[in-house]
């Protein structure tokens, strides 16, 4: 798959569009997955995907062949993804650590009723919560979910997608399933 | 709940859900949720909040995603490689450009260009369609005679362009500088090109500060 892919990339900077073409038949369903796992909404994760490929194309000459051509897309596709949440994102911060509690955030100082009454919850469809629960986390715990969880991707691909330490990572891994089963429990 | 566990076994949960946890702690760790309900209940949700997760479908990419894609690629960069290539090879992009630019409006004048014109210089004669330089007349400067003939009794001290037509020189006729007689339509192109090639360089580099 990688082979085929760096023959697309090759052609692609010789000038061929119709190559790129292939290479984003190849990975529309995975980046645009992911991008709707991190933004939550169809309309929203096709702009982003679509931008994502776009940039991936300006920038091709900038890949290093050498590497795993994903990796390099899913990183354009979750930076894109973390821009477009921070500007959505409201004055207060929720994933702001209370200070002397370590790991826990203001998530887990919000009542579980509260955030989702019980009648709600009932009324939804689960997958639609769970992508709810999602999308609540901060974006930096959302990320490392969605890559590991939901793209199965290994804690050394996300470190070089997300350009973090092997332990942030697993830190964050850590504090995002910490997040998400006190907002799943009820589930 | 009630409970105080060591803060470790929450740690030992997730190093054990990374596969990272060494069989000596993992032991630890199965031992402890057996006797300990809290934690026990903690596990548990940290697992079934996987699975959950892992639950979710996967979706597809809407249709026509990828023609969404292509038709916002840019098409500027292939026309940048184009450039490129020709700053490489100047020559070509400027026989190139030439052809492409000049070529058709340089034929279109060959074929509509049919009327008799000369240079205006003050001391020839014109009968019909031939221009005539008297004899013992000086004609100082360049002469160029388009579809007509030239016929040089005096001097011309200059050069001499003959664009479709005739040139007769009368025995006492002298032209001082170039001759050139042109009567095809490619011939014509060469000229023009010859001519136009000096502003050449000046509107290629006009050309490029542009980009």
């Amino acid at each position: 798959m990688e082979e085929l892919v760096k023959k697309r990339i090759k052609q692609v900077l010789k000038g061929d569009q119709n190559a790129f073409g292939e290479i984003v038949e190849i990975y529309k369903d995975k980046v645009f997955h992911v991008c709707f796992r991190m933004l939550g909404n169809r309309q929203e994760a096709e702009d982003i995907s679509q931008d994502a490929f776009i940039r991936a194309y300006i920038n091709i000459h900038t890949f290093d062949i050498d590497r795993k051509f994903s990796t390099w897309l899913y990183r354009i596709a979750t930076n894109l993804c973390i821009d477009r949440i921070r500007k959505k994102k409201p004055d207060y911060y929720l994933d702001a650590e209370v200070t002397g509690t370590e790991g826990l955030t203001m998530y887990s100082q919000i009542p579980v009723d509260e955030r989702l009454p019980e009648e709600e919850v009932e009324s939804m469809e689960l997958q639609d919560t769970i992508q709810k629960e999602i999308s609540k986390l901060p974006d930096k715990y959302r990320s490392v979910i969605v890559l590991k969880y939901i793209e199965e991707l290994s804690l050394k691909e996300i470190s070089e997608i997300l350009d973090l330490p092997l332990g942030t990572v697993k830190t964050r891994i850590h504090r995002g399933r910490e997040a998400l089963r006190k907002q799943l429990r009820t589930v | 709940m009630m409970k105080t566990c060591p803060d470790k076994m929450v740690q030992y949960m997730h190093e054990y859900l990374d596969e990272e946890l060494p069989q000596e702690q993992e032991t630890e760790l199965k031992l402890h949720i057996q006797q300990c309900e809290a934690c026990r209940i903690h596990f548990h949700e940290l697992k079934k909040t996987i699975a959950l997760v892992q639950s979710t479908s996967h979706i597809s990419a809407p249709s026509n995603f990828t023609e969404g894609v292509m038709s916002r690629l840019p098409k500027e960069k292939k026309k940048i490689g184009i450039q490129r290539w020709f700053q490489r090879h100047p020559l070509i992009m400027a026989a190139a450009v030439f052809f492409l630019l000049m070529g058709g409006s340089l034929l279109t004048s060959w074929n509509n260009g049919s009327e008799f014109a000369f240079t205006a210089q003050p001391n020839v004669v014109v009968e019909g369609q031939t221009v005539i330089v008297p004899e013992g007349e000086i004609v100082s400067g360049d002469l160029l005679v388009r579809n007509g003939d030239l016929r040089v009794e005096g001097e011309v001290q200059g050069d001499v362009t003959l664009i479709n037509g005739q040139r007769y020189m009368a025995g006492a006729g002298s032209i001082t500088g170039d001759i050139d007689e042109i009567d095809q339509a490619f011939e014509w192109l060469w000229y023009s090109m010859k001519s136009s090639f000096k502003n050449m360089g000046q509107f290629f580099g006009l050309n490029e500060s542009e980009e």
